[in-house]
């Protein structure tokens, strides 16, 4: 699903990591933690192609990216911005609890709301990667108990998932601590 | 993928800001009676020119909405997501703001042209000239666009981008050289995908 061979990521003259082996298989969940500024939303970004590596080989099966930006027209209503994206929306509207503000335009969400709608983007995507960034931010306890068993089901159907967060997440997610390695 | 895009952005500029530029475009030339007097001759002497000018300053506008929203919010990141080139984006967004901007322009110029009391061949000639520029243009637009996206002050800078480099188009344009014209203007529209999907690419971090 993803496979990192020695992948050296650089941004802003600072090296972020280096020479980092990874490899992610249907049904495998990864945890990317490290302090502020360790590249963890870097390395999501680089694994779903939108950075190139400065060395080594970056592969991937479709992605899909859950990070700050919603990418939701805000004039539209939730279901019909969503639906930009994909035709299939409503089995993750419901598992987000966000079917009854499927008709609400998108710029009238709160912060909270908007994180559980860039997460139905991702649920709705079909790809078998989801990457998700800082996934907790702004749920609340709904919002967070509703996480992980959105992410069980498309482990059930044979997905995998990175997510970049410092909270612990439910599950069995393998570790990936960044910010360990030196500086140059 | 690449023709949801282009409706999508049909539907965001017909809901949208698109009327704005035709708007300043009529102002711009309605101001000219006032400036020049309202000798008829001399009006419809420099009616084509005016025009012209009038179409170039309408078309910045549009130019920090065309791109700058998309980056911000993401959208750009998830259409390379699911696998749209960013040349195709680049045309995407051209082939739709030119849908946007150009007919309503060429519809705009007909008022234009009768407030400078020009003739009905001066019109004619004018309106082919900017059929054939408005693509030119567009396309310049949103390759300025991505450039600036991202850049505090982007509008500003982006006139100070956008216009030297449609004087060819002017120039052709206004004196009706339509070959001369329609060749800047395809190598305008050519080209912009490619320096639009280079400057997505640069500012992605």
């Amino acid at each position: 699903m993803l496979r990192f061979e020695g992948a050296t990521l650089r941004r802003g003259g600072r090296l972020l990591f280096q020479g980092l082996d990874l490899e992610l298989g249907p049904g495998e969940l990864l945890q990317v933690t490290g302090p502020n500024g360790s590249g963890k939303s870097s390395l999501l970004r680089l694994a779903a192609g939108l950075l190139s590596a400065d060395r080594g080989l970056v592969e991937r099966s479709g992605a899909a990216l859950a990070d700050d930006h919603a990418a939701l027209d805000r004039e539209l209503p939730l279901g019909r911005a969503l639906q930009f994206w994909n035709r299939n929306i409503d089995k993750s509207l419901d598992a987000l609890g966000l079917a009854p503000l499927a008709g609400v335009p998108v710029r009238l969400l709160s912060s909270g709301q908007l994180k559980r709608a860039t997460l139905a983007r991702v649920a709705a995507s079909g790809a078998p990667l989801w990457l998700l960034d800082e996934p907790l931010n702004g749920l609340d306890a709904d919002g967070a108990g509703r996480l992980p068993r959105v992410i069980d089901a498309h482990l059930a159907a044979g997905g995998a998932v990175v997510a970049a967060s410092h909270q612990l997440l439910a599950g069995k997610w393998r570790m990936l601590e960044l910010g360990q390695g030196e500086t140059a | 993928m690449i023709s949801a895009l282009i409706a999508r952005d049909l539907r965001r500029g017909f809901t949208g800001a698109t009327w704005l530029p035709i708007a300043f475009f009529l102002l711009v030339v309605a101001l000219m009676p006032f400036a020049i007097g309202p000798d008829p001759r001399l009006l419809g002497r420099i009616g084509p020119g005016v025009l012209w000018i009038a179409a170039l300053t309408a078309a910045l506008l549009p130019v920090e909405r065309l791109i700058e929203p998309d980056r911000a919010d993401g959208v750009l990141d998830q259409l390379a997501l699911q696998g749209l080139a960013n040349e195709s984006i680049g045309f995407a967004k051209i082939f739709a703001h030119w849908l946007t901007f150009g007919p309503l322009l060429l519809v705009a110029a007909i008022p234009g042209a009768a407030l400078l009391a020009m003739d009905g061949r001066a019109l004619i000639a004018t309106e082919i000239a900017l059929a054939i520029g408005t693509p030119g243009l567009a396309a310049l637009a949103v390759a300025i666009a991505a450039v600036t996206s991202g850049l505090p002050r982007a509008g500003s800078l982006a006139g100070l981008l956008l216009l030297p480099l449609a004087v060819p188009l002017l120039i052709f344009g206004a004196a009706n050289a339509l070959p001369l014209e329609a060749a800047v203007s395809l190598v305008l529209t050519a080209g912009a995908p490619f320096v639009t999907a280079a400057a997505i690419r640069a500012s992605r971090t």
